[in-house]
């Protein structure tokens, strides 16, 4: 990999123009589809994911899974075959996918009061068609989209982020595929950003100690940045959908 | 989807009186809408949406080596993906059997040198030729899945770019090939002939096309015809049921005539697209 490009420009730009603080552009829509529960759209950069919620409904295939003080949680992520610059062989079935299909249950099960649904289950898959950097992230945000316009109560949304150290004093936020494959630590944290708590934290290479409360502090200030967005998108689609019913909106 | 004997029956009276469950004819299609360009790095990409079916196709393009039977032809090859957002059936492996139908048929409806002509793809005899990867994905299911899969298919080849080989030198073993470095050096892929498939469904004593998936459930037979230009490149039964020879010419003969309309539709709607749309899921 190219080692002289630098992550972070003496005047402080980055590679794609922005600055050390700032997200990509994400754009998002609610209820793409009509056949699943709840579903969802979502833009960052150019990393496109697709998120469809299925229930809650009665528990399918082996019944001796259902719990019954809460609902069964099930994801499954899966990556387009021409998501990639390289075409990837399968979509789904590989390491990487496993691991972050179970690193977004983990999230979503901090988030859904599953107490509510004894006996039953709740289907998240997501479908990533353009990768491009904080994968993880976009599912996240796009699965949380998805099931608020499923109507599952939720404690508070769950938000995702991911932050990295350029030349090793500045946190960056929001790592692009490009800042990944230039190298330099990567640090993935899904939050209930109301709350302020850390519901998954993954690190990838090297952290000195010293730096990684900054580095986690501006993660978690990324995912109160993605919250904003995200409530703004439910809002509007709540006004939309309700204002098609007769519903008058008072400001 | 689960259809309990009055509802069938309704559906059986709509198809004799030629007034159908959402109000059409026996001949006619459900709104579509087709977006070209939506995925940014692959060479091609078609978006279809008929009523609710959802299809995403995008072309991948390598350098191969062709077969050492066919040394003059490229190479294409279809991979469709059902994506469980479509329905919960299809997670984990169990979209695959109807993933593998999809695509075998579009390889049987593509083989013939008249519908797709493989020629055009070799670099150099015997050592090299373009293999172009058609990656469908099916994002939801509302029923005539073959129509809309090959209508994708068809306009994502059409908006695929060929790089353009400006020269290849053999040195021994070794091939260089120059590609040209221009951006908007490229070569289109003739589809002019790419087949578009046309599903025949038979319900009581009618043919239908564009069956929606309570349709599907009421049929007592149906077949895929691929059209290609004024030909038909493969027909195939699908589903349970049996037909009978002379409605199964029939039914050719309708899926015939309404494979060229469509054909017809689809070159018009492609003619139309504009440059620069705004595309995507955000609309």
């Amino acid at each position: 990999m190219s080692r002289n490009k630098e992550l972070l420009s003496k005047i402080g730009l980055r590679l794609d123009g922005r600055r050390a603080n700032e997200l990509r552009r994400i754009r998002c829509k609610l209820g793409v589809f009509t056949e699943p529960d709840g579903s969802a759209y979502i833009e960052q950069g150019l990393t496109k994911v697709l998120a469809a919620v299925y229930g809650p409904h009665q528990v399918r295939g082996q019944r001796s899974k259902a719990q019954h003080d809460g609902a069964l949680v099930n994801c499954q992520f899966s990556m387009a075959v021409f998501s990639t610059g390289e075409r990837k062989r399968r979509p789904r079935g590989d390491r990487k996918s496993t691991e972050l299909s179970m690193h977004l249950q983990q999230a979503l099960l901090a988030a859904i009061k599953t107490e509510l649904y004894p006996w039953s289950q709740i289907d998240v898959y997501v479908e990533v068609l353009h990768a491009d950097g904080g994968i993880y992230p976009a599912c996240v945000n796009a699965a949380t989209l998805a099931l608020i316009d499923a109507g599952i109560p939720l404690k508070e949304y769950v938000c995702a982020c991911t932050a990295s150290l350029a030349n090793n004093d500045v946190p960056m936020l929001d790592i692009s595929h490009q800042e990944e494959a230039i190298g330099g630590p990567t640090l993935t944290v899904a939050a209930l950003p109301m709350s302020g708590k850390i519901v998954l934290m993954e690190m990838s290479q090297r952290f000195h100690l010293d730096h990684l409360p900054k580095v986690l502090e501006k993660a978690l200030q990324g995912c109160k940045d993605v919250k904003n967005i995200l409530d703004e998108a439910v809002r509007l689609h709540v006004q939309d959908v309700g204002s098609s019913t007769g519903w008058v909106i008072k400001n | 989807m689960a259809l309990c004997e009055a509802e069938k029956t309704f559906v059986l009276h709509g198809v004799e009186e030629n007034f159908r469950i959402d109000g059409r004819e026996r001949e006619d299609y459900r709104p579509m809408e087709l977006e070209t360009s939506i995925v940014s790095h692959a060479f091609g990409s078609a978006r279809l949406r008929l009523a609710n079916t959802d299809v995403l196709v995008a072309v991948k393009i390598e350098v191969d080596i062709p077969f050492p039977e066919k040394p003059n032809e490229g190479k294409i090859e279809f991979f469709v993906d059902c994506s469980a957002n479509a329905t919960p059936d299809f997670e984990g492996r169990g979209g695959e059997d109807l993933a593998i139908e999809l695509s075998n048929s579009l390889s049987t409806a593509y083989q013939s040198s008249r519908a797709f002509d493989l020629s055009k793809l070799c670099i150099l005899k015997g050592r090299k030729c373009w293999k172009i990867y058609v990656d469908i994905l099916l994002l939801e299911c509302g029923g005539n899945l073959f129509d809309a899969v090959s209508l994708a298919v068809k306009a994502a080849l059409w908006n695929a770019q060929l790089p353009l080989v400006k020269s290849v030198h053999v040195d021994g073993n070794n091939i260089e090939m120059d590609v040209s470095e221009e951006l908007y050096d490229c070569q289109k892929l003739d589809i002019k002939n790419a087949p578009v498939m046309v599903t025949v469904c038979k319900i009581g004593d009618y043919c239908i096309v564009d069956p929606n998936q309570a349709e599907e459930k009421c049929s007592v037979g149906s077949i895929v015809v691929a059209v290609s230009g004024d030909r038909l490149s493969t027909v195939l039964q699908t589903g349970a049921g049996s037909l009978h020879p002379t409605t199964l010419v029939e039914s050719m003969k309708l899926g015939h005539t309404v494979g060229q309309r469509l054909n017809q539709a689809l070159w018009e709607a492609l003619q139309q697209i504009p440059e620069d749309q705004d595309v995507g899921f955000l609309k």
